[in-house]
């Protein structure tokens, strides 16, 4: 007995060491799962109230450029509003009708602000200011105006964390958006406004400069949002598919307002789905 | 350890803690490169004071900048493996007097203090992109990473010990 009390005095250093170097790895495994929780992450509500004040005091030095772009987007939607009446006949501007639009809708969208932002890891998040309280749940898609930004992956009571499109675990469904050729989004970590695309078919009639949007087949994103453009392409090892690089719209270095998405078909699908799954 | 240095420590781990979160993380010099500097902690942490006391503090200071940044255990892992390994990196780069209990790092000649700022800082940033990056393949990138932002952190410590150092003669 008095062995192995001694045998635990004299290596008590390196117990210790050991003990808390499990417990990172551990944590750092457990971030490399997409699935499961996060025990820790800018998600809590110290680490977010701490962002919540430097943001206070950082968006006051871009709010020029914020306003441009807020004032784009409202231009843009005002153009598709109009050109809506003008195909609908709606003749007036009448909110009723308008509300029976917006519920109509699949999709349901809330406003956030991004209060910490990362791009230059090899796995990249964000941290937004809104969380379960005001309706986020995992698995939300994240947009802006110009483009996809990422997928909500952990929650809090009032904050939330984005898995970013700039995160080497991150696979979206995406097509070209003239012959809606089908691929996967990913990103090989160099250059944080150019992602990579793989899986399309050599048969995919692509040139330089074509547009890539999301695709319709995961319950995340609406599809048909923008994502980029064709920079190049290459054949992949097996010439069987292409490899293309595609510049994002998105700024993703300065992201300030943000929307997320929810599919309120999303969970009636994946329902339907898993229990096809099960029959198998 | 006496009243002071307890205060000095607890002030270092602070400051540091809240200059990388708050400035350093946001560097990206060249668009990946970023300094971690709060491994100054562990580096300047009293000679003759508790290992095991050390190797604790270094694990809330990595955990803590772990939480703001969203990289689960990584920060935590590489300075817990370094304030482990200090011991020994002590004895390597300054031999005799180490054991002499004699060494005054402000005061050792530069080739001593870069062998000890550098194998930490080298051990350090190893350690935490292998983990970070976790993925053979992109060993490239892990060595890159490792060797750009370690000249950075080496050259800022260079800096802090010359800042640290006068601001103590005046």
């Amino acid at each position: 007995m008095q062995q192995i009390i001694y045998f635990f005095i004299r290596n008590k250093n390196f117990l210790l060491f050991a003990v808390l170097f499990l417990v990172s790895v551990a944590l750092t495994i457990n971030t490399h799962s997409y699935h499961k929780n996060k025990y820790i992450g800018s998600a809590n509500t110290v680490a977010g109230k701490v962002y919540k004040v430097r943001n206070n005091v950082q968006t006051y030095f871009g709010l020029d450029d914020e306003n441009d772009l807020l004032v784009k987007e409202n231009l843009r939607l005002r153009e598709i509003i109009e050109g809506l009446k003008a195909e609908t006949g709606f003749s007036a501007i009448d909110t009723t009708q308008f509300d029976s639009l917006i519920n109509a809708s699949v999709f349901k969208f809330i406003p956030a602000k991004v209060i910490n932002n990362s791009y230059s890891k090899s796995k990249n998040n964000l941290t937004l200011n809104q969380g379960t309280n005001d309706g986020v749940e995992n698995d939300m898609g994240v947009v802006t105006a110009n483009g996809i930004v990422g997928i909500v992956n952990s929650t809090s009571a009032r904050f939330a964390t984005v898995q970013s499109i700039l995160n080497t675990q991150s696979k979206i469904n995406a097509k070209l958006n003239k012959s809606s050729h089908f691929g996967t989004l990913i990103w090989n970590t160099k250059d944080p406004n150019v992602v990579q695309i793989v899986d399309i078919p050599r048969l995919a009639p692509l040139k330089a400069g074509d547009t890539i949007v999301t695709g319709g087949r995961s319950t995340i994103f609406p599809e048909g949002l923008q994502i980029g453009t064709v920079i190049d392409f290459s054949a992949d090892k097996d010439d069987n598919y292409y490899l293309v690089n595609v510049k994002l719209f998105n700024d993703m270095t300065s992201l300030s307002h943000v929307y997320m998405v929810e599919n309120k078909e999303a969970e009636e699908i994946i329902l339907l789905e898993n229990s096809v799954e099960d029959e198998q | 350890m006496n009243n002071n240095e307890i205060l000095v420590n607890a002030a270092r781990f602070l400051f540091l803690l809240a200059l990388q979160i708050f400035l350093l993380n946001n560097i990206n010099f060249l668009g990946f490169v970023n300094p971690y500097l709060y491994i100054l902690f562990i580096i300047f942490y009293p000679l003759d004071g508790n290992k095991s006391l050390l190797i604790f503090l270094s694990f809330l200071l990595g955990l803590s900048i772990d939480i703001f940044s969203d990289t689960g255990g990584v920060h935590a892992a590489a300075s817990v493996f370094i304030a482990y390994m200090r011991p020994l990196v002590l004895k390597f780069s300054f031999g005799i007097s180490y054991e002499h209990n004699s060494v005054k790092i402000r005061k050792a000649n530069l080739t001593e203090r870069l062998a000890y700022f550098g194998s930490l800082v080298i051990m350090h940033h190893l350690m935490l992109f292998i983990l970070e990056i976790f993925s053979f393949k992109h060993i490239f990138l892990i060595l890159k990473s490792t060797l750009f932002s370690g000249i950075f952190t080496l050259f800022l410590i260079f800096i802090s010990v010359v800042l640290f150092s006068t601001s103590k003669k005046s």
